[in-house]
């Protein structure tokens, strides 16, 4: 389990390290920054003078270990835009961005494994029917289109829920929702399809065979099994979350990080752009990394792989 | 081992095993196909609901973007100032001049949502092939090869997942300039990965299949096993990949063009429409709801497709 664990964190750590070298490259590679900062109207003067003030001027290599030297120890550089540092323009949006993944990995996990579970027990009834119409419409919906219809029912017509800011718990319901839904089909299937094979294994069998009353026989022989890999989707899910909550945060106007980023990159702030998604990459790998451990420690056939 | 025992050790899938190494590949259409088994398709094809109405409503969809300038009432582009904002038909003050109303623009709805339909189905269809070629071809060599090979594109894989594509997609496609053509590209080059797990985890269970050790047996090249033995035997997977991403680069697409980054006004995108609509949506919704539910709706259909077929694939059940 050790050596398990220990070849999970190494093949983590290179993988955040090659990430930031792509994100990087790309920021660097894939256009003419100082053009950009300097804008459509600058002379060649101008932009010349901007590559040396911010140093764009140097070989790619060393401005790319200058940074990592810098990120190693939360030094993101400063902002082209703001005067303060990334690091605390990330430390000051970043509860945001939690709060509202962690609120949608809430509402995902109650609505898709309760539901997946119904829909297995109940297999080829109109509720298994309804959960999967549940799943394909999460599926085709646009989160962004999703949440506007959201603001326009609860927060315009009917007037329940605020649609925009985040002052307190309230702004954070329509949102959560917006992302959350996203998250629920996958999490909903893989339920669904666990519970399908668990319900179907020998063990159940002999607990129902026992007499075993079917609360019991549902809830402590077969959704326990059946959990363990939705557990590590979520994980999964909630680094999927982070990423895309951008979108969201956007729609509802919160200032977490995606709306950071969002306005970092049409303002060509870079060393921004570029902590940001090296921090949500950072999320996820540490996500799936948890993930990984914890199907390892609760399913011993997966460390031998 | 014979040339005989090559053909008869293929797969179940007659169209493609019957192309053995020493046998003369056969054109599909010169097989005529018999009736009953023409019969059991079109029933498999039409027994499943979700697969019928996804087949209709993509045709459909395909028919609205090759016929777009002629089912189209207006152009597209023309601004009417003196008509901005024209409620649709079922709003009181409709007119059939204007059946989904006009923009802020006093640009015609209907028709700009049926020429979006081309921006939509254009960039899922190039998007997805571009990436099923990239990820086909990491997944069959990391699925064929294994050891090392396999090691790294597992590792290309693992990082590809771990980068957040929305953010990544927006800071690139603002950084290049957003247009059809940088969004289609960005999109291809950024949603490959579920092409290469796939394709690698079914070469891999190919790999040691009897018609495999024929075709090495007889000395056949590795890039003639690839292309000629494995590719047309991961085709039924990689079919269901392929309108998986492209729901995935038609949903990626409107969001990017929402949020100002993808494809750039006057363009009629369903996503730039609603970003367009966004101000008037507390007083006249349907300016969000009629491109928000065509795009709804096309996802719908393409995932209703792909679900449809991984069905027939496997015919176990749906899971």
């Amino acid at each position: 389990m050790g050596i398990f664990i220990l070849r999970r964190i190494i093949v983590a750590l290179s993988v955040a390290l090659t990430i930031s070298i792509i994100s990087f490259m790309l920021l660097h590679l894939s256009g003419d920054l100082a053009a950009s900062i300097a804008g459509p109207e600058a002379t060649v003067e101008q932009v010349e003078q901007i590559r040396v003030d911010y140093g764009l001027d140097r070989p790619i290599i060393n401005q790319y270990l200058d940074w990592l030297g810098g990120a190693l120890q939360f030094d993101f550089g400063r902002s082209y835009y703001y005067q303060s540092t990334v690091v605390d323009l990330i430390v000051d949006r970043m509860p945001i961005t939690l709060t509202l993944g962690g609120l949608a990995l809430a509402i995902a996990v109650c609505v898709s494994i309760p539901l997946g579970v119904v829909a297995a027990i109940r297999r080829d009834t109109w509720v298994d029917r309804l959960a999967l119409l549940f799943a394909v419409v999460g599926q085709a919906m646009p989160s962004f289109w999703f949440g506007l219809t959201l603001i326009v029912v609860f927060a315009v017509t009917l007037q329940w829920l605020p649609a925009a800011g985040a002052g307190n718990w309230q702004n954070f319901v329509l949102p959560a929702i917006a992302l959350g839904y996203y998250a629920t089909p996958a999490m909903m299937r893989l339920t669904r399809t666990g519970m399908l094979e668990v319900l179907e294994s020998d063990y159940i069998r002999t607990a129902r065979a026992k007499g075993l009353r079917a609360g019991s026989v549902i809830f402590k022989h077969a959704l326990r099994n059946a959990v363990i890999p939705v557990v590590a989707l979520a994980a999964v899910e909630l680094g999927f979350m982070l990423g895309g909550s951008v979108v969201i945060e956007s729609v509802f106007s919160l200032n977490g990080l995606g709306q950071l980023a969002w306005d970092a990159i049409s303002r060509n702030d870079y060393p921004v752009v570029q902590a940001v998604v090296l921090i949500i990459a950072m999320f996820y790998i540490v996500l799936t990394l948890l993930a990984d451990i914890a199907n390892a420690a609760l399913d011993p056939r997966i460390r031998t792989r | 081992m014979t040339a005989s025992n090559v053909s008869s050790a293929g797969p179940s899938v007659p169209s493609s095993s019957a192309t053995g190494p020493n046998t003369k590949p056969m054109a599909l259409g010169e097989i005529p196909l018999p009736a009953p088994v023409w019969s059991r398709l079109t029933r498999r094809l039409f027994g499943h609901r979700g697969l019928t109405i996804g087949l209709c409503l993509v045709a459909l969809a395909v028919l609205i973007a090759i016929f777009a300038p002629l089912l189209a009432p207006h152009d597209p582009y023309f601004q009417d100032i003196a008509n901005r904002m024209v409620p649709p038909i079922w709003h009181d003050k409709g007119t059939w001049e204007h059946v989904l109303g006009t923009d802020k623009l006093g640009r015609d709805y209907l028709s700009r949502l049926l020429y979006g339909t081309r921006i939509s189905l254009t960039i899922g269809l190039i998007a997805a092939l571009i990436s099923g070629v990239i990820g086909t071809t990491l997944g069959v060599l990391a699925g064929y090869f294994g050891g090392r090979v396999d090691a790294v594109i597992s590792y290309v894989i693992t990082t590809r997942l771990a980068m957040p594509v929305v953010l990544v997609a927006l800071a690139l496609a603002s950084l290049t300039g957003g247009s059809l053509v940088t969004v289609i590209v960005l999109l291809g080059l950024l949603l490959w990965d579920r092409f290469a797990v796939v394709s690698r985890s079914v070469t891999q269970q190919l790999r040691d299949a009897e018609y495999i050790y024929a075709a090495r047996t007889l000395g056949c090249s590795r890039a003639y096993i690839l292309v000629r033995e494995i590719l047309p035997n991961i085709t039924g997977a990689l079919i269901v990949v392929i309108t998986l991403e492209m729901a995935h680069a038609i949903l990626l697409e409107a969001t990017l063009s929402f949020l100002g980054m993808g494809v750039q006004p006057p363009l009629p995108s369903w996503g730039l429409m609603v970003a367009e609509g966004k101000a008037y949506m507390f007083f006249q919704p349907w300016v969000i709801v009629i491109p928000g539910v065509a795009l709804f709706l096309l996802v719908l259909a393409i995932n209703l497709l792909g679900d449809g077929l991984r069905d027939l694939n496997a015919p176990g059940g749906r899971n």
